[in-house]
């Protein structure tokens, strides 16, 4: 189909001058960094693999990935659910559409520290909307600031607020592309809702779902400040998620080596992830 | 209205609800905030806004950000239509390993590259300048962007390239004339996705800036620490903040859902 041009590469430079310079110089800065020891004045001694031997051992790098795997683990199995289930009661025409859609998106564009700034407004005790009518309305002793629990249904929440929205739009792009032919030969067949929805719906959902899930996937393991204006991490350290740690551990102590072996795992488990997520949901494709 | 819109009208209900909290504090004073809880402002101000209207180092936030979010959506629209060209048109040697790649890019926490960025760009002597962060939210604008715009441009029949070079039209000129025009569309979804990434970023923009080119959104962590927690004027800040995105998205709703849906995977 598409022609063997190999002077294609000169239409492909720009990007690849700026990516490469935004991508591995400061990677290799990162691989520089996860070998050697420094003391400060720029005098650095071979580490070799120490870093990368220390961090997998230690207790506080598993925690933090551990909670980190559950905040991605909860916002998949909630967001992606709810993404469909709000796209398959949508309206597919007339006036509301638009309006669903600007209202929907309208999370998405704000930045991420505001994001935090807003529920942090929200769920204060006693001046918040909904840490008052929780507190004095409903009677639930809600503090997010003290009670672990109610940190962490506090920024699932917000992470549910911010970026459903986001398997809403794609899973309705997806609908919208069915042809009306598919359902009226389903209701010839007399099919239920059930299997509408499982022969038609969800195979025809099934790229844009993808790229959905893919997204949510990263961007909730990298989330760093929406959760670190909400709850800084606290209480104690039970909403320190991995890029919470990495940063303290990079900007705060300064101690460059441990961050940078911390970063070049982080990273390798984001792609390999990734990669899994995306083999697994094309798999039949390639059939 | 039918009994199952009431899922999406519940939807919106809550995601309106926070945004009226902080529309509503932005008008309160700090009196009023601190002493008490109140559904609606009772003694409705417009001081909040005033303080960031006349204050340069709160409205140049807003400025900056605009300057460098522009910046980075130029940037990372010119140089992903010709690599979306060549991928969409041509084979060539290492095309699906570049692809692959430009997208890893996607993947990287801005955690990871907070230090060695800073170090990057101040080497280079372009730290604190708009440059620096319109530069640096190429890393994963660029890639959002050749990612869509491909998929717009696959949707194009190949015919017509090969009909203008038989009508006479130079590559360029074709380029520019014809081809463009096509998929405006899809340029139009590619610029807003890049407009929507480098707006809400703060991690890197924060970190690539000290006083000449600071985001609004780092002008705000002030507010906490100098005269007190000055919630109203956060509220404010913040409320300001929501309105390019909300005059950007009003312009593409037709396209955003279609941007993606068409992007290939």
């Amino acid at each position: 189909m598409k022609t063997q041009y190999q002077k294609a590469w000169f239409f492909v430079l720009p990007v690849m001058l700026l990516v490469a310079f935004n991508a591995l110089i400061p990677i290799m800065t990162v691989v520089n960094y996860s070998v050697q020891e420094t003391f400060g004045d720029n005098v650095f001694f071979w580490e070799g693999l120490g870093w990368f031997e220390k961090l997998l051992q230690s207790e506080r790098f598993h925690a933090a990935l551990g909670r980190q795997f559950m905040f991605t683990g909860l916002i998949l199995v909630i967001e992606v659910p709810l993404g469909i289930a709000i796209a398959l009661a949508m309206p597919r025409s007339g006036f509301w559409v638009p309006v669903c859609l600007v209202t929907m998106a309208l999370p998405m564009l704000i930045p991420w520290n505001v994001v935090g700034a807003m529920w942090n407004i929200f769920t204060l005790p006693d001046i918040g909307l909904l840490g008052y009518f929780l507190n004095h309305t409903l009677g639930i002793n809600y503090d997010m600031t003290q009670n672990p629990v109610a940190a962490w249904i506090t920024i699932i929440i917000m992470d549910v607020w911010h970026w459903t929205s986001l398997v809403v739009l794609l899973s309705y792009a997806g609908l919208v592309s069915i042809p009306d032919a598919y359902y009226q030969a389903a209701k010839i067949d007399g099919a239920s809702n059930w299997s509408v929805f499982r022969y038609i719906q969800l195979p025809k959902m099934k790229n844009v779902l993808t790229i959905a899930i893919l997204l949510r996937f990263m961007d909730s393991f990298n989330i760093y400040t929406e959760v670190f204006v909400l709850t800084g991490g606290g209480p104690g350290n039970s909403t320190t998620l991995l890029s919470i740690d990495l940063v303290k551990i990079a900007l705060g102590q300064f101690d460059l080596g441990p961050a940078a072996a911390m970063s070049l795992i982080y990273f390798a488990i984001t792609l390999l992830v990734s990669w899994l997520f995306y083999t697994l949901m094309t798999k039949d494709d390639a059939k | 209205m039918q009994k199952r819109h009431i899922v999406p009208f519940v939807y919106i209900l809550f995601l309106l609800l926070p945004i009226y909290w902080l529309v509503a504090m932005s008008f309160k004073t700090t009196n009023e905030i601190l002493s008490g809880f109140s559904l609606f402002p009772q003694t409705f101000t417009l001081a909040n806004y005033k303080v960031i209207f006349t204050d340069p180092s709160w409205y140049w936030g807003y400025i900056n950000s605009i300057i460098y979010v522009s910046l980075n959506t130029v940037i990372s629209i010119l140089a992903a239509l010709p690599a979306a060209y060549a991928f969409s048109r041509y084979r060539f040697l290492g095309d699906k390993q570049l692809f692959f790649w430009l997208l890893t890019n996607r993947m990287a926490p801005a955690a990871v590259f907070a230090l060695p960025f800073f170090q990057l760009y101040s080497s280079v002597g372009l730290f604190d300048t708009h440059l620096a962060v319109a530069l640096a939210h190429c890393l994963f604008n660029i890639p959002l962007a050749v990612w869509i715009l491909e998929g717009f441009m696959s949707g194009v029949p190949k015919e017509l390239d090969e009909t203008a070079y038989v009508d006479g039209y130079s590559f360029p000129r074709f380029f520019a004339t014809v081809f463009l025009p096509t998929i405006k569309a899809g340029v139009g979804v590619a610029a807003f996705f890049c407009f929507m990434f480098s707006w809400v970023e703060l991690l890197l923009a924060k970190t690539l800036t000290a006083v000449a080119a600071k985001p609004i959104a780092a002008a705000m962590t002030k507010t906490a620490s100098s005269a007190g927690y000055e919630l109203g004027l956060l509220a404010a800040a913040g409320t300001l903040t929501i309105i390019p995105g909300a005059i950007v998205i009003y312009f593409v709703r037709n396209y955003i859902a279609k941007g993606f849906a068409m992007g290939r995977v």
